[in-house]
């Protein structure tokens, strides 16, 4: 992991999961796996958070609040499909109300397999989103600068 | 000055819930006069998988239904099946699977606390109800393997034991946790600001919440005596004990309910591997069902009634699940009329809402 210069926040939204990997990720939270060590902090307003952590798959109800919830994220941002049901639909791919993975409506960034995901795999795809968001971020202020030299 | 009236709406996404739920709140300057739910967005339809999936790997599929309470929907599901075939359990199975209930129940129940202490603010009880949680969830993977999913029932029984080893474990696991929990109870139940919070809020009285078909901790704690477990399914039929009642119907008896029963489960844990019979972990089954069973489990949010109808095919013909959550929603919108709105997220999670259950 290359060093942090920013420190991400994170939002969480429970797509159609069976809530299995919405406590694991709030495991990842709590005092014993602590995924706040990394510089990351949950936050739950959309606005303010720059990597969004879904789980579960996208059923007909729930795409217009993930597609506002990502549309509200300042860029840049990255997404985390926690979850087998967030990757693919998982073992309800089959079920009539289900669209299918997180990536069927939002583009996603980094994929964390299980079902319930553990916790030191969700924190792997954290690390990883947070070095794929300060990547992002470094190309988003070159672009910013190069835009003002232009300009000025 | 005339009160001034307004609709604020609350969820899907919500700092203070993890699941979505959706709540209409017409409020009343600072009074909620009316809350109107709308639950769907985490519907998936898994009952109808009943057609898809033989009565076999419908198991899984049953135990995804709630990540926290997975172990006791799959042996709701395990157990009305047996039923319909007419299998006998062997004893150890029946006993094996009242542990991994009770530790299911302590997890959840734990989990649920560390949640409402969120609720209120106090992050560091939060944060300490969680790190007791880890112990019972790493006992949990000790003998099944995951940590929420265990995966270890099967119609006709289950899949693994637990060993000597384990058992020790165990109870090595709920000696620290009933330590750890003594200390974590006294904040809960002698905090000023904890008290202030929690006290005489979202009062119901028995009558209402029988009227409104409450179940689980959420009844008992306006004096209902309403807990599946005394109906001896599993092993509960062999274990001595009672469930908890609290008269008052408050948030604070909510609280303290659950704590109850925590100890509670930690003490069925103890009874059920003390008498832990000898024998085989499950019976082969042949054949396919051919009937009808109602199966009434309770979980730790309440009573979840299964409904299973089969005719002698590999495939069910129709798979029901009503689940604690759902019954408690008419109770939870009765207790948001005339609250404070600051005091709306805690009355929320007094329910112990598990939306993904709910829904389906």
């Amino acid at each position: 992991m290359a060093k942090v210069k920013e420190s991400p926040w994170l939002l969480h939204y429970d797509g159609s999961s069976c809530n299995g990997c919405d406590i694991e990720v709030l495991a990842c939270l709590t005092p014993v796996y602590d995924a706040e060590r990394f510089g990351i902090v949950n936050t739950g307003d959309p606005l303010q958070a720059d990597i969004l952590l879904i789980t579960g798959g996208i059923n007909t109800q729930n795409k217009p609040v993930v597609e506002q919830l990502y549309a509200q994220m300042p860029r840049p941002k990255v997404v985390v499909a926690v979850g087998t049901c967030a990757c693919t639909g998982g073992i309800f791919k089959e079920c009539y109300n289900i669209l299918g993975g997180a990536d069927t409506t939002i583009p996603v960034d980094i994929y964390v397999p299980g079902c319930a995901a553990r916790p030191q795999s969700i924190i792997d795809g954290i690390i990883k989103a947070v070095d794929l968001f300060q990547k992002r971020s470094d190309e988003h202020d070159a672009l910013m600068d190069k835009q003002k030299r232009k300009e000025g | 000055m005339a009160k001034k009236r307004s609709v604020i709406p609350f969820g899907p996404q919500h700092p203070v819930l993890p699941e979505p739920i959706h709540l209409d709140l017409m409020v009343e300057d600072e009074k909620v006069i009316k809350a109107i739910p709308s639950i769907g967005f985490i519907h998936r339809g898994l009952e109808s998988l009943v057609r898809k999936k033989d009565y076999n790997e419908m198991v899984y599929v049953a135990e995804r239904t709630c990540g926290i309470c997975s172990f006791m929907h799959g042996m709701g599901y395990c157990e009305s099946v047996e039923h319909i075939m007419g299998v006998e359990v062997p004893v150890r199975a029946r006993y094996l699977r009242t542990v991994w209930c009770e530790m299911s129940r302590i997890h959840s129940h734990l989990l649920w606390l560390g949640l409402l202490a969120d609720g209120f603010g106090f992050e560091s009880l939060f944060y300490q109800c969680w790190r007791i949680r880890e112990r019972i969830l790493d006992m949990v993977e000790l003998t099944t393997g995951g940590r929420l999913i265990s995966s270890v029932n099967k119609v006709g029984g289950v899949i693994r034991d637990i060993e000597p080893d384990m058992q020790t474990a165990i109870l090595h696991a709920v000696k620290e946790i009933e330590k750890e929990l003594r200390v974590v109870q006294k904040t809960f139940m002698n905090d000023y600001s904890v008290e202030s919070r929690l006290k005489g809020v979202g009062v119901l009285t028995k009558k209402e919440v029988l009227e409104l078909g409450c179940t689980g901790p959420f009844a008992r704690a306006s004096g209902a005596n309403f807990d599946m477990r005394v109906r001896g399914y599993g092993a509960y039929a062999d274990l001595d004990f009672d469930p908890i009642i609290s008269p008052v119907g408050d948030s604070y008896a909510r609280c303290d309910v659950r704590i109850q029963e925590i100890f509670q489960s930690i003490d069925l844990i103890r009874q059920a591997l003390g008498q832990l019979p000898d024998g085989d972990l499950s019976v082969p089954v042949k054949g396919n069902p051919d009937g009808e069973y109602f199966m009434r489990v309770e979980q730790p949010r309440g009573e979840a009634v299964y409904y299973v109808r089969a005719s002698g095919k590999k495939n069910l013909d129709r798979l029901r699940i009503r689940t604690p959550t759902f019954a408690n929603l008419p109770g939870l919108c009765k207790t948001l009329e005339g609250a404070d709105y600051a005091d709306i997220p805690l009355l929320i999670l007094t329910i112990d809402p598990c939306i993904s259950c709910t829904e389906r």
